[in-house]
């Protein structure tokens, strides 16, 4: 494009720089805040004087949360869950958008499927039948009920065979022609070229298995059970602040508040995100336009 | 064995063997959950299991038709969701103009960087956060006691600004992120119109208004109409890790509702009602809007 200099040209580019560093300043405050009250002292952080830096830097808050047995139980149980369900619902999601992914006259059950899946998947009684469900399946305080129902994902097969479609034709007839079966294309042709968009799903999965926290509150009782973002809604959420008789547990009120303390469990638990969201970043814009581009 | 070879040799076979654990895994979780909505229809009685309990017709939704609380309800949802919908279909596209009109590549990325990242953290860390800035000793209060003098206000046990709240943070969660596919749609206009509105002394803001949103008309109409699907979905997470007591009269929304009497407070039957209208509703919707959308866009889902 033919750059303008005229002053309105200037002058626009000029706001643009300064509403885009304001939109920066809005996003990212609540965050670096909250990362700031864990590292201030208690009283300069109840007082409302801290805004983006630490007052009084003190490591307390995190010493705090080193005394908590429950966050390291719920922590394990957390990482435990993504690997169980990256695992599976990655196998799964793979094996699944391969027929999805081959045209009607090859697959011939293929519409009568998808559709029978989007339907019955947008239709359901709500929380209830599904709780009586998976008591029945007797899954009620059962770790499996924290991976088995996330492992079927219509969004991410939809995402994996809307990538083989955008894949060359050529592809398909050449493997054809060397007689090559459904299951040596899957793993000999499709795999080695899937790999961008096998990575976009894991990391989904991984964020979204992190972030996870209601599965818990319906169906687990038993600590040793309870995943990270479930105990952080206990204890961060539920807990209101501003009552004193709450105030104190894990530490005495003078070295480490409940507002510092929660501060500190808040940015440990933020921190995975913060790491993998660079990564993520990079894939998923490709994998989410090239996956929503319909031929 | 000549049954089971021939059985081998059938592509259709091996693609119905792929899918096996998607058929299993889609009958336990979504095809026998369906079964409990004749609860709606029941009296349930524990000891005797759904299909022992006996029948009671219409009368839970008799009941719910004569609650006031669920009409409160019903409004809150509405208010909230479609004060969601407006703002997250406003605010996005004009980032995603003001992104695309940036010609300094890196104040690009990064702004784009930073913008998306609250879309990845979870309604718990961040209703933790909230809680903290937003209370009566937080330094939103402590901004306007300095700079107005004005006294401490407890937002998230205010009825007034409940509802604003939820669609304000729900703005600043997700408005980087959704210009991914306005951002995606800029990028495929043709840079020669550009060109060509230049030559002819167009200003930096007539390109933007006679080329670029209409380049994007058609993915904004098309995300608006997908947007309905939502319209009785507030946002559960969201409003159930801010909400307390306090603003059960404004920030109550259905989900949440259901969550509170009918699962919590063993309402069984009520719950599944609401439920299972709910699900009628948001099934006519996705029929309406995909029909629609596909009529108007040609969109199709796969």
């Amino acid at each position: 494009m033919v750059i303008s200099r005229t002053f309105g040209s200037r002058a626009f580019d000029g706001f643009l720089l300064l509403f885009m560093v304001l939109i920066s300043i809005i996003t990212l405050f609540p965050i670096v805040h909250t990362i700031a009250i864990s590292f201030s002292n208690p009283a300069a952080a109840g007082s409302g004087v801290v805004t983006v830096f630490p007052k009084a830097f003190t490591l307390e808050a995190y010493k705090g949360v080193m005394d908590d047995k429950q966050f390291f139980v719920s922590l394990w149980v957390t990482v435990e869950r993504i690997a169980a369900t990256l695992a599976l619902s990655t196998i799964i999601t793979y094996l699944g958008a391969f027929p999805f992914s081959r045209e009607t006259k090859d697959f011939k059950m293929r519409n009568i499927y998808l559709w029978t899946i989007l339907i019955i998947s947008s239709f359901n009684g709500g929380i209830i039948p599904n709780f009586l469900n998976a008591k029945n399946l007797g899954l009620y305080d059962n770790f499996w009920i924290l991976v088995l129902p996330y492992l079927f994902n219509f969004g991410n097969i939809l995402l994996v065979f809307n990538f083989w479609r955008n894949l060359p034709k050529e592809l398909d007839d050449c493997s054809n022609m060397d007689g090559a079966g459904p299951w040596v294309k899957l793993f000999y042709i499709y795999l080695p070229m899937s790999l961008p968009v096998l990575a976009t799903i894991s990391l989904f999965t991984i964020v979204n298995t992190w972030n996870e926290y209601f599965q818990a509150i319906v169906y687990i009782n038993k600590t040793h059970l309870v995943p990270l973002q479930t105990y952080l809604q206990q204890i961060v959420v539920l807990i209101d602040p501003t009552k004193p008789e709450e105030i104190g547990q894990g530490g005495s009120f003078s070295k480490v508040s409940n507002q510092t303390l929660s501060a500190a469990k808040i940015t440990l638990t933020m921190l995975p995100i913060l790491f993998i969201y660079p990564m993520l970043q990079r894939y998923f814009i490709h994998g989410i336009t090239l996956g929503s581009v319909k031929e | 064995m000549g049954r089971l070879n021939r059985l081998f040799k059938n592509e259709q076979f091996h693609y119905h063997l792929m899918l096996l654990p998607i058929f299993v895994l889609f009958t336990l979780f979504h095809v026998f959950p369906l079964y409990g909505i004749v609860l709606a229809f029941k009296s349930f009685i524990p000891t005797k299991g759904i299909l022992g309990s006996p029948w009671v017709g219409m009368m839970h939704y008799r009941f719910l038709l004569e609650n006031p609380e669920v009409w409160h309800v019903l409004r809150n949802t509405l208010l909230i969701s479609v004060g969601k919908l407006i703002t997250m279909l406003i605010v996005p596209i004009f980032l995603a103009l003001m992104l695309n009109e940036l010609r300094i590549q890196w104040v690009k990325r990064s702004v784009q960087v930073i913008t998306y990242l609250p879309h990845f953290l979870s309604w718990v860390i961040l209703a933790g956060v909230f809680k903290d800035i937003l209370s009566a000793q937080g330094v939103i209060n402590m901004i306007l006691e300095r700079v107005f003098g004005a006294e401490a206000i407890s937002f998230l046990g205010s009825n007034f600004w409940f509802r604003p709240i939820m669609i304000i943070s729900n703005v600043w969660k997700e408005m980087g992120f959704s210009t991914v596919i306005y951002l995606a749609a800029l990028t495929s206009i043709n840079p020669a119109l550009y060109e060509a509105a230049e030559i002819d002394g167009a200003s930096r803001f007539q390109r933007l208004w006679h080329i670029s949103i209409p380049g994007i008309a058609i993915v904004i109409a098309l995300l608006a109409t997908l947007s309905l699907n939502g319209i009785l979905y507030a946002g559960f997470d969201q409003i159930y890790n801010l909400y307390n007591v306090l603003v059960y009269d404004t920030g109550d929304v259905i989900e949440t509702w259901v969550f509170r009497n009918g699962l919590v407070g063993a309402q069984y039957e009520m719950g599944t009602a609401v439920g299972f209208i709910n699900s009628l509703i948001g099934l006519s919707l996705i029929a309406i809007t995909y029909t629609l959308a596909y009529r108007f866009a040609n969109y199709r889902i796969f």
